[in-house]
């Protein structure tokens, strides 16, 4: 190998020997726990679900609408001017169809995730969501026109599934 | 001697340091100090600034991709910037190395903490401990700390009265600054009286969760000149690191701070540090840090008397965490050393208000990465 080094020692190990024990694992498991704090800007956004609205804000130097909301312009570096609501209807931006579980089992009912940009935000600006009551696969489309389905106002947590899911226009 | 003068604070900014920011997000924090930052460097971070470096813990921040979350806040969209898994300080030396391999001539540096949204504080300690030595199961990973006082104070002859000092001094301190959010009148008793968390080790002698964000704009010499008519240079920076096993590692002196102190020095040209330094701002996680970087740095040979005759006061003859230190500003994980500096340059320039010393030119920072670790940074600032 080396001047220093001539051999290193170990070799390969069967299943056995893990098994057997002859082998040893260091286990360790952990939980932890955050409590993040939201915000100013998405405090607002997650409030206004509850309310079945989404709101922006508006940067007045780029007059871009960001969605989700941020209290600053990340292209300006600048504090962003004023709150905007927007529709609650969008365009498929994409879409995956996702087939596996958290536990690589294959799902029986196909997760149809999409990005969706916003009616009234600026381009590029909208977030992730799913989408449902799609009659066959084939209707999903890049460009296809969403609307936000909510849940009941009782059931809203100020969570983005109050939201339940985008369905086609 | 004049100093090193190649890389230069022309720039800091820092958000409102509190125990609790449940008003912010993390994003928002840092965006405050970074908007200071960028006034007092005079520059537009989407245009101006060549490198952003975020010194943070994964662990910490709660994403297993730190760096992805962190462009916006600071101006860095679609620019150049990665993250440092160490603390503020090392991202300084990154900085520096930046400003001379001529990688970007301007540099901004940030560090933040957001303690108040961790719950599992001590299961991210324990974390950091060898799973197979170290994890001891149902007891707080702050033991490590008894151990390390009970042998250095063997070792030094240091006492625990004159680590009880220190508590005193940099709490008083943090009463003279307005950022400083654990300033508190107390006594020797209060601090020994106090609960035990690790015995010697009592509740009053750590230092306390805050949340902040500072970001510090570096520039080449010679953008330096142009940019500040009062820069701040880098004069000296190094780290070490020692041994992660607890039975090997050196309780009676910080020897991270030993050898990254003495090559800081060889570069800032400081030959007599008690002499030449004008001011400290020395890790204090714990009451005893503070003594045992003393000594490891060159500042006094007996810190124990050194502190407890006032020589470490602000009139002393060597200010040492006048800034209130963390025992009195809190601590603020990666970020604590980037709060040093903050407060450094401050007293450099002249501005740091009820705590200004008269005049100073020269003085050090140090970090420590905190228990179980035995690393740090050392760095030498003058004006
Ligand atoms: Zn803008």
């Amino acid at each position: 190998m080396s001047e220093r080094v001539k051999f290193f020692p170990g070799r390969e190990v069967s299943a056995e020997a893990f098994q057997s024990g002859s082998v040893l694992l260091t286990e360790y498991s952990t939980d932890l726990k955050y409590s993040w704090a939201s915000g100013v800007a998405i405090s607002k956004f997650l409030n206004e679900l509850k309310n079945g609205k989404i709101v922006g804000r508006k940067c007045n130097r780029c007059d871009r609408i960001l969605v989700p909301p941020r209290m600053f312009c990340e292209e300006c570096f600048r504090l962003t001017d004023s709150w905007i609501y927007t529709k609650d209807t969008g365009t498929v931006n994409t879409y995956s169809i996702a087939y596996v579980g958290t536990d690589a089992s294959r799902l029986k009912e196909p997760l149809y995730i999409a990005v969706i940009n916003i009616d009234g935000a600026s381009p590029g600006m909208g977030f992730l969501h799913l989408l449902n009551e799609i009659k066959s696969e084939k209707e999903i489309k890049v460009g296809m026109k969403v609307r936000a389905v909510w849940k009941e106002q009782s059931e809203r947590t100020g969570s983005i599934l109050d939201i339940k899911y985008f369905k086609p226009l | 001697m004049p100093a090193n003068q190649q890389v230069a604070i022309v720039g800091v900014g820092a958000s409102k340091f509190n125990t609790v920011t449940s008003g912010l997000s993390y994003k928002e924090m840092m965006f405050d100090a970074a908007v200071k930052a960028y006034a007092d460097a005079g520059l537009d971070p989407r245009t101006d600034i060549g490198s952003f470096i975020c010194c943070a813990e994964d662990f910490w921040d709660g994403n297993s991709i730190t760096d992805e979350y962190m462009p916006d806040q600071l101006g860095a969209k679609l620019r150049p910037l990665f993250t440092v898994s160490g603390d503020g300080l090392l991202g300084i030396a990154h900085a520096y190395m930046h400003i001379l391999a001529g990688v970007a001539d301007i540099v901004a540096v940030e560090s933040h903490s957001k303690l108040s949204d961790v719950v599992s504080k001590k299961e991210i300690i324990n974390l950091g401990y060898d799973p197979v030595f170290g994890r001891l199961p149902h007891v707080d990973p702050r033991y490590l700390a008894g151990l390390e006082m009970r042998r250095y104070l063997e070792e030094s002859g240091n006492t625990h009265e004159e680590c009880a000092e220190v508590v005193v001094k940099n709490r008083g301190n943090a009463l003279r600054n307005e950022r400083a959010v654990y300033g508190a009148k107390v006594s020797t008793k209060d601090v020994l009286e106090s609960e035990e968390i690790a015995s010697p080790l009592t509740k009053l002698e750590e230092s306390q969760p805050a949340d902040g964000s500072v970001v510090v704009v570096l520039a080449s010499r010679r953008r330096a000149r142009k940019i500040s008519d009062r820069p701040i240079w880098i004069s000296g920076i190094s780290w070490f690191s020692d041994t992660p096993n607890a039975e090997e590692m050196d309780f009676g002196q910080a020897r991270y701070a030993l050898h990254s102190s003495i090559k800081a020095y060889k570069m800032a040209r400081v030959t007599n540090p008690s002499k030449q330094i004008d001011f400290a701002e020395v890790d204090d996680t714990y009451s005893y840090k503070e003594l045992q970087h003393i000594e490891a740095l060159g500042l006094a040979k007996h810190a124990g008397k050194f502190v407890s005759s006032g020589k470490g006061d602000p009139d002393g003859v060597l200010p040492v965490n006048v800034s209130g230190g963390s025992l009195g500003m809190g601590y603020f994980i990666e970020a604590t050393p980037l709060i040093k500096v903050y407060e450094a340059v401050l007293q450099l320039r002249g501005m740091s208000g009820k705590n200004q010393l008269p005049n100073p030119k020269r003085c050090v920072v140090q970090s420590w990465r905190g228990i179980p670790t035995q690393s740090g940074v050392t760095a030498i600032l003058s004006r």
